[in-house]
């Protein structure tokens, strides 16, 4: 790439990758409460503030349903505004999250996917996030502590955009990604500031006729969070979806922008496709299991065995015509799901996908693992024995079953 | 409701889009307070209790006015009026 901009590598973890992104981007308010494992984020920024490295209004909640209130209210005064959560944390503002998408408040959060209780377990899976799917937030998922670093940043250019302004979750697997030491390539505090640049408000009219920007101000009073009955609330709905609409473009826009001063880019920002273009059999998955996939199918390709990845960044919106048009050549497809939607058809990620190909001309065979929950750890050789079952259920056009649980114990 | 508007045309998350004072809450009503004018002593107990502020004391004709147009007819005006001159009637009648 040609316009690079010099950049320091770093050893971060991707709890720290997060703050250190949310310290350059110069974030006005950062409020949350700590849980594990997100916690080294608000604790890393919190040493920032106490630094004076930051000129960020730091606040301490009692809990995250007030850390998510807090944040709603800071950026509708049009705030640049930051927050962490994971597992029983981001259940808690599961209320909140709605009221802020709803509000069109571009807050950015990070996500360091955890089970949720009971039983209580601390260790790494999607549950958490996949569960607030249809909160009206942007979800971003990311493959290791770099494209944690990257997406944050991303992150604000996505979500304050104003044709987007919705907030947006950026997750990364707990412990594999969040607590796990990497090399992370960071770019000068100016580049990145340059970049983000000021937030942007998109402008409403008053009830004097008078367009304002859309933010909180003694100067321009307006009301915000009004009730909306049954003859409005349905078109702000509709408004919200169209957000999110925008965002399918933004977040391309923005991983091609992005690409241009930092030389690293993740697919096309929707979709990261590894090997896919002539593969028979491939996997879907989200986040860090993509990197273990990516070693798969190298030594798969070197055995002659036509394997590919498909790994998708942007959960919602989903990327409907990436999809499609990825996977439409495909034969056998295994759908990996790091939660489990109990009592449904497979996990939330298999769902999406084979729904997704109902449309195409043609139809692969898309089988579901539910795999990882609570933390169990993947080997490659579990990996490499889903590519197996693959080139099976390929060769006979046939799959015994749809749904299988990954690493359990029968 | 007249002339309601697309989702294209509206302003972002509900801001603005009506003021509260254009929004008639009086016609979520099913009674209304009736006041006896030779009961009631303009003591404004029903004024200061009112919870949408829709009774209103008028200083220059000294006399209160129920503005029907907010009135959601919750009856804490007739519940409190020490002198009962206000009751609650079925607004159809």
């Amino acid at each position: 790439m040609e316009k690079q901009v010099k950049q320091e590598t770093v050893a971060y973890n991707g709890d720290e990758a997060v703050a250190f992104a949310a310290k350059q981007c110069d974030v006005d308010v950062v409020a949350a409460y700590p849980i594990t494992p997100q916690t080294i984020i608000v604790e890393k920024f919190s040493e920032y503030v106490a630094n004076g490295e930051v000129q960020t209004e730091f606040v301490c909640t009692e809990s995250e349903h007030s850390a998510m209130t807090a944040c709603l209210a800071a950026s509708v005064t049009g705030a640049r505004t930051f927050t962490a959560s994971a597992s029983a944390g981001l259940a808690l503002m599961h209320e909140m999250l709605f009221v802020t998408s709803g509000s069109r408040a571009p807050v950015v959060m990070a996500i360091a996917n955890r089970a949720l209780s009971a039983p209580l377990n601390i260790h790494g899976d999607q549950s958490d996030s996949i569960a607030e799917r249809d909160s009206g937030w942007i979800h971003i998922y990311v493959e290791n502590a770099q494209e944690a670093y990257d997406s944050i940043i991303q992150a604000f250019k996505i979500a304050e955009d104003v044709g987007v302004s919705l907030p947006i979750i950026v997750g990364l697997d707990g412990f594999t990604i969040s607590h796990t030491l990497e090399r992370v390539d960071v770019l000068p505090e100016d580049a990145v500031k340059q970049y983000v640049g000021e937030r942007q408000l998109p402008n409403v009219v008053t009830q004097e006729g008078k367009t304002v920007p859309f933010k909180l101000d003694p100067d321009n009073p307006m009301t915000m969070g009004p009730n909306a009955l049954p003859n409005y609330y349905f078109e702000f709905k509709r408004q919200q979806e169209e957000g999110m609409r925008n965002a399918l473009k933004k977040i391309q826009e923005v991983n091609s922008e992005y690409a241009k001063i930092s030389g690293r880019s993740y697919g096309n920002g929707l979709v990261d496709a590894y090997k896919l273009e002539d593969a028979e059999v491939a996997v879907v998955c989200i986040g860090s299991t993509a990197g273990t996939l990516k070693v798969i199918v190298d030594q798969l390709r070197q055995e002659g065995v036509k394997a590919g990845l498909l790994r998708l960044r942007t959960f919602r919106p989903l990327p409907v015509e990436e999809l499609r048009n990825g996977l439409k050549n495909i034969k056998a497809i295994a759908v990996m799901d790091k939660s489990i939607s109990f009592g449904g058809f497979g996990g939330p990620v298999f769902n999406e996908i084979r729904h997704v190909m109902y449309d195409a001309k043609e139809h692969p065979l898309i089988v579901d693992y539910i795999y990882g929950l609570g933390g169990r750890d993947t080997s490659p050789r579990d990996l490499r024995r889903i590519f197996e079952d693959l080139m099976q259920i390929a060769k006979t056009g046939h799959a015994e079953t749809q749904v299988q649980y990954w690493g359990l114990r029968e | 409701m007249s002339q309601e508007k697309s989702w294209k045309e509206i302003s972002m998350a509900g801001v603005c889009s009506k003021s509260s004072v254009g929004f008639l809450t009086g016609d979520w009503k099913t009674y209304m307070p009736v006041r006896d004018l030779e009961k009631c002593t303009l003591c404004l107990t029903c004024v200061m209790f009112c919870p949408e502020g829709a009774i209103k004391w008028v200083p220059e004709k000294g006399q209160i006015w129920f503005d029907m147009d907010f009135c959601k007819g919750c009856g804490i005006c007739a519940n409190e009026c020490p002198t009962k001159a206000i009751t609650m009637k079925m607004e159809k009648e």
